[in-house]
C-alpha cells in the first residue's frame, strides 16, 4: 500500500462562488447596473417591499428582477408590474447561488438596466453564506418574527448592508423592542443602513426610495 | 440544507487537490469551521456519504476543527467572545464590533494514499 501523505490546501470551500461571485460583480461595474439581493424569512414581505419599490421608481429608472423560487406565483406578481422578471427554479434548494445567478443573467440585457433587484429564497439561514456578486445585501426583518432574530442569527444579519424593518404597523399589538433589535444588528455591521417601514401603509418607504436613487446614481457615475 | 451545495465544492476542492498529488485514495479532510459559518458538521457528513460514494473520497473521514467567534470593538478595542444573545462590548458597552474570526469554512489538508 502507498505510504500515507498529508497534502495542505487552505481553501475556502465557498470560493468556486465567490470567483463566480466576482465576475458577476465586474459585468454588473461594466454595464454600470446597481444590484441588491433581498433576503428574509418567508413571510417577511420580500415580494411586498420590491412591488412597492417597482411601483415608485420604474418611471424613474430602468428596472429588472430575478426571483429564485419554487413555483412562479411571486414572480407573475413582478412580471404584473410590467419590468423584465427572470425566475430561477431553485428546484427546492434553500438559497441561490452565483452558478445560478450566472445562468439567469445570460439573458439578461445588462446594458438596458439600472436597478437589478434578487429576490432571494425565503430563508433566514443559508442565502447569507453565499455572494451572489450585487452591490448590496438587503436583509428584510418583519415585526411580528420577534426582536431577538439577529440575536439567533448572526451571519444573515451580519453581512447585512441594509436593514429594512417591515410591517413597523404591527409595533401596536406586538412585544417588539426596536432599540434592542437595532443594536443586535448594528454591533455586527457598522455602517448598515436602517429603515423601519409598512409595505402595507406605505409608512417609511420614502427614505428606501431616496437612499436607492442615490446609489444608483452613484453607480452611474462610477 | 444549504450543506448540500457547499458539500459538493467541497468535493470537487477535495478530488482536485488529490487527483494533483495522484492519490489513490483520500483517507481524511482536516476541515476549519468557525462559528459564524452557519455550516452544521453532520449535515455535511450526511451530504458527504451521499456524493462522494464511487470516487476516490468515499472512505475519507471528516474531521472538524471548531474556530469560536471572535469579537472586537470598535471603540474599545476589546476583543470578545459572542455571548448568549449578547453582542455589545462587556467593557465599554457600546454596539460598534467587527467579526475578527469564526466565519471560516476552510479545507485545511487532506490525507491520502
Amino acid at each position: 500500500m502507498a505510504p500515507a501523505r498529508k497534502v495542505e490546501v487552505q481553501e475556502q470551500i465557498l470560493s468556486a462562488n465567490d470567483r463566480l461571485a466576482e465576475a458577476i460583480r465586474q459585468q454588473f461595474t461594466k454595464h454600470k447596473v446597481f444590484a441588491v439581493n433581498m433576503m428574509a424569512s418567508p413571510g417577511g414581505g420580500k415580494t411586498s417591499l420590491i412591488l412597492r419599490t417597482v411601483e415608485a421608481l420604474k418611471d424613474e429608472f430602468r428596472l429588472a428582477a430575478v426571483d429564485g423560487d419554487v413555483v412562479p406565483v411571486d414572480v407573475e406578481k413582478i412580471a404584473a408590474t410590467g419590468i423584465p422578471v427572470t425566475l430561477i427554479n431553485t428546484g427546492g434548494s434553500c438559497h441561490l447561488d452565483a452558478n445560478m445567478m450566472t445562468g439567469a443573467l445570460q439573458e439578461a440585457d445588462l446594458s438596458s438596466i439600472d436597478l437589478l433587484i434578487v429576490e432571494n429564497v425565503g430563508n433566514l439561514i443559508c442565502p447569507a453564506g453565499f455572494d451572489l456578486g450585487t452591490d448590496a445585501k438587503v436583509v428584510i426583518a418583519s415585526v411580528p418574527e420577534g426582536d431577538d432574530k439577529p440575536y439567533k442569527y448572526p451571519a444573515m444579519y451580519r453581512g447585512a448592508d441594509v436593514l429594512v424593518l417591515n410591517k413597523i404597523d404591527y409595533l401596536a399589538v406586538e412585544e417588539f423592542d426596536t432599540a434592542y433589535f437595532r443594536r443586535g444588528v448594528e454591533a455586527l455591521n457598522d455602517g448598515v443602513v436602517f429603515f423601519p417601514v409598512s409595505c402595507r401603509t406605505g409608512e417609511g418607504l420614502e427614505g428606501w426610495y431616496d437612499w436607492l436613487r442615490q446609489q444608483i446614481r452613484k453607480k452611474k457615475e462610477r | 440544507m444549504h450543506e448540500l451545495g457547499i458539500t459538493d465544492q467541497l468535493l470537487t476542492l477535495t478530488l482536485r487537490h488529490a487527483e494533483e498529488a495522484g492519490a489513490k485514495r483520500v483517507t481524511r479532510l482536516n476541515l476549519v469551521i468557525g462559528e459564524f459559518s452557519s455550516v452544521v458538521d453532520e449535515s455535511i457528513k450526511f451530504y458527504w456519504d451521499m456524493l462522494a460514494k464511487d470516487t476516490i473520497a468515499a472512505e475519507a473521514k471528516l474531521c472538524f476543527e471548531r474556530v469560536p467567534g471572535l469579537l472586537e470593538c470598535g471603540n474599545c478595542r476589546h476583543r470578545y467572545t459572542l455571548a448568549e444573545l449578547e453582542v455589545v462590548c462587556p467593557v465599554c458597552g457600546m454596539a460598534q464590533s467587527r467579526v475578527v474570526d469564526g466565519d471560516q469554512f476552510r479545507l485545511a489538508s487532506i490525507e491520502i494514499e
